[in-house]
């Protein structure tokens, strides 16, 4: 039983690891805080629901669609919102974003109403492994090994590509990338895009097990905040452990503690991780 | 002179809801004294301290339901309960802020963040409080030591204003003393404060005492305003952002800022819902979260930024009031 628990802690918490990665990126090169992150997942997820419901894809086959929409909404925020307010003081873009996720969320209501949808139906549905005591949902490994595959992905991309190191270059000194030439506009769009893509995938496997509503997106944005700070700022792989261990610490904590605490379980385990690690389990 | 602008305000805000009587109003004006309050008070920990804090919904909780508890429990009038209210807020935001403080920037809000909602948690399934239900406090005939007032919203209205006045003043003089200079220090550079001979952590933790029993004040206020709480009404992440919005949207780190920001959001947020809210389909929402962007996006620098900056031109009154 122990570790049917660990496992779908494990499953759960690589989704929130690569949710968190896409918030982190932003944070760290920016210094901004996207509020409306969790709201880009619920983009994704209702793009991946009535891609389903109108035209009968799959899940699977609307995913590069969900993180082309979701990208293009970055973008967009980045040059219709976050840029005019980045260089404000205090957190006047932290303002700017939190009425964005009112606006998207609500526009969500309005079009779509409060009620829950589900894919009812798709090629995961239902699909189990069975190994020993041990039930594996095909649905929540696919989204595990999915959200592990884009972590890797972004990871290599800001390592190894000329575009991932201006992106880093840009996080260290903005003024300095420029005068190498980096063109530091575009690198935020860029972030901005793979940010949204980041969401994008995450939110077009979660559309296979969990019910797609305007609020859908809030208790994960909420959770990437403290998987960012636990994993330490800007850092992709701090993203991915701590996900891991949010996503730990809430199954075992609802497990042996009862469902009511389980957020409150992984708010403490922040809490006390930077007791011990003030920036993170990999700040420095 | 200095204060001039100031009594300007408060002249402004008492005569306002007796010359205009309409209901809908004067609850505008109740719910504006309770968020620009709340801003003062969080503006002590955060504009001045520089410490940002997103959970002060904690302690807004904690004053709810301290006096809510009392009265519906025991019979404790309110007036009770609010000040018990705001020492226990105070006793708490001590325990928790005391390790949260080695933490900085960033890594410390998201934890007073973490706070407010394990907080809110523990609310939920504690059974004592009557958990996610919420408790309706018991309606009596309208009575002052009750704090309940059904004819007329005034009574709540004055009780509002004496907090507002209460809580200005405190920030105020807090601004001008001795602490208010080791906040500001402390807000510049946390090693240069110490370097003079400051000590961070004790006035850091002063300050979120004040800062959160002045919030818990107003947590009260607002149950018997509703006469309704439930921990996710008053624990929501929602309350403590819009403590740190509407200071954000004034402006940082000086007493006009949470009542300029509190003046337009709250307005804006409780008539956008009065005239629009009826559909249940999120439109009041929706055109509140456009117009907060909008601000955002032309105004990047608060009200008080602009104020500044036509002063600067014109040399008139809101120059000085920001010295």
């Amino acid at each position: 039983m122990l570790l049917q628990v660990l496992l779908t802690g494990v499953l759960i918490g690589s989704v929130y690891s690569l949710v968190a990665v896409g918030l982190t990126l932003v944070w760290g090169l920016m210094d901004i805080i996207n509020f409306a992150h969790g709201e880009f997942l619920m983009i994704s997820m209702y793009t991946t629901f009535w891609l389903y419901a109108l035209l009968k894809f799959d899940p699977l086959a609307s995913l590069p669609i969900a993180v082309g929409v979701v990208a293009l909404v970055g973008v967009l925020t980045y040059k219709l919102v976050v840029k005019r307010v980045a260089n404000a003081p205090g957190l006047m873009a932290l303002l700017a974003t939190f009425g964005l996720s009112l606006f998207i969320r609500n526009l969500a209501q309005f079009l779509w109403s409060p009620n829950y949808r589900f894919v009812s139906e798709s090629l995961l549905t239902d699909k189990r492994f069975i190994i020993g005591d041990l039930i594996i949902g095909l649905p929540q490994l696919v989204a595990a090994v999915g959200s592990f595959a884009m972590t890797l992905i972004i990871a290599l991309l800001i390592k190894k590509t000329k575009t991932g190191r201006a992106i880093q270059a840009t996080a260290q000194s903005k003024d300095i990338a420029e005068l190498m030439g980096v063109n530091t506009e575009r690198i935020y769009a860029i972030t901005f895009a793979i940010s949204g893509a980041c969401v994008g995938v995450a939110g077009a496997l979660l559309a296979n097990t969990f019910p797609v509503y305007p609020e859908c997106g809030a208790m994960y944005g909420l959770l990437a905040f403290v998987i960012v700070a636990l994993g330490g700022f800007g850092n992709i792989w701090g993203a991915f452990y701590a996900g891991i261990l949010i996503g730990l610490a809430e199954t075992l904590g609802g497990f042996y503690l009862g469902t009511q605490f389980k957020y409150a379980i992984a708010f403490l385990i922040y809490l006390l991780v930077l007791q011990f690690r003030p920036k993170g389990l990999f700040g420095w | 002179m200095k204060n001039r602008a100031l009594y300007l305000i408060f002249a402004a805000v008492l005569v306002l809801p007796f010359a205009i009587t309409n209901v809908n109003f004067q609850h505008v004006m109740i719910m504006f004294l309770i968020f620009a309050s709340l801003g003062e008070s969080w503006n002590i920990i955060t504009g001045f301290a520089g410490q940002t804090s997103f959970g002060h919904a904690a302690f807004f909780g904690i004053g709810a339901y301290t006096s809510t508890v009392l009265f519906y429990k025991f019979g404790v009038s309110p007036w009770v309960g609010m000040l018990l209210g705001a020492g226990i807020a105070a006793v708490v935001s001590v325990i928790v802020s005391y390790p949260c403080f080695r933490l900085r920037g960033h890594y410390f809000a998201i934890a007073t963040l973490a706070v407010a909602e394990i907080i809110k948690q523990l609310f939920v399934s504690w059974d004592y409080v009557e958990g996610a239900t919420g408790i309706s406090i018991p309606v009596v005939e309208d009575s002052f030591i009750a704090m309940q007032f059904h004819g007329s919203k005034i009574p709540y209205f004055l009780i509002g204003f004496a907090l507002f006045f209460l809580i200005v003043m405190v920030a105020r003089s807090i601004e001008k003393s001795k602490m208010g200079f080791y906040l500001k220090a402390i807000r510049e550079s946390h090693e240069a404060a110490e370097a003079l001979g400051i000590n961070p952590r004790k006035y850091k933790l002063l300050a979120m005492m004040i800062s959160s029993a002045l919030t818990a004040l107003l947590g009260t206020l607002y149950a018997q305003y509703i006469l309704y709480i439930d921990p996710f009404m008053v624990f929501s992440l929602e309350i403590s952002m819009k403590i740190v919005l509407l200071s954000v949207l004034g402006g940082l780190g000086n007493i006009y800022g949470p009542i300029i920001g509190a003046a337009i959001l709250i307005p804006l947020s409780e008539y956008t819902r009065v005239f629009l809210g009826g559909t249940g389909k999120g439109i009041d929402l929706m055109i509140y979260g456009a117009l907060i962007v909008l601000i955002a996006c032309f105004e990047p620098h608060g009200i008080i930024g602009l104020l500044k900056k036509r002063g600067k031109k014109r040399g008139a009154l809101y120059a000085k009031t920001n010295a």
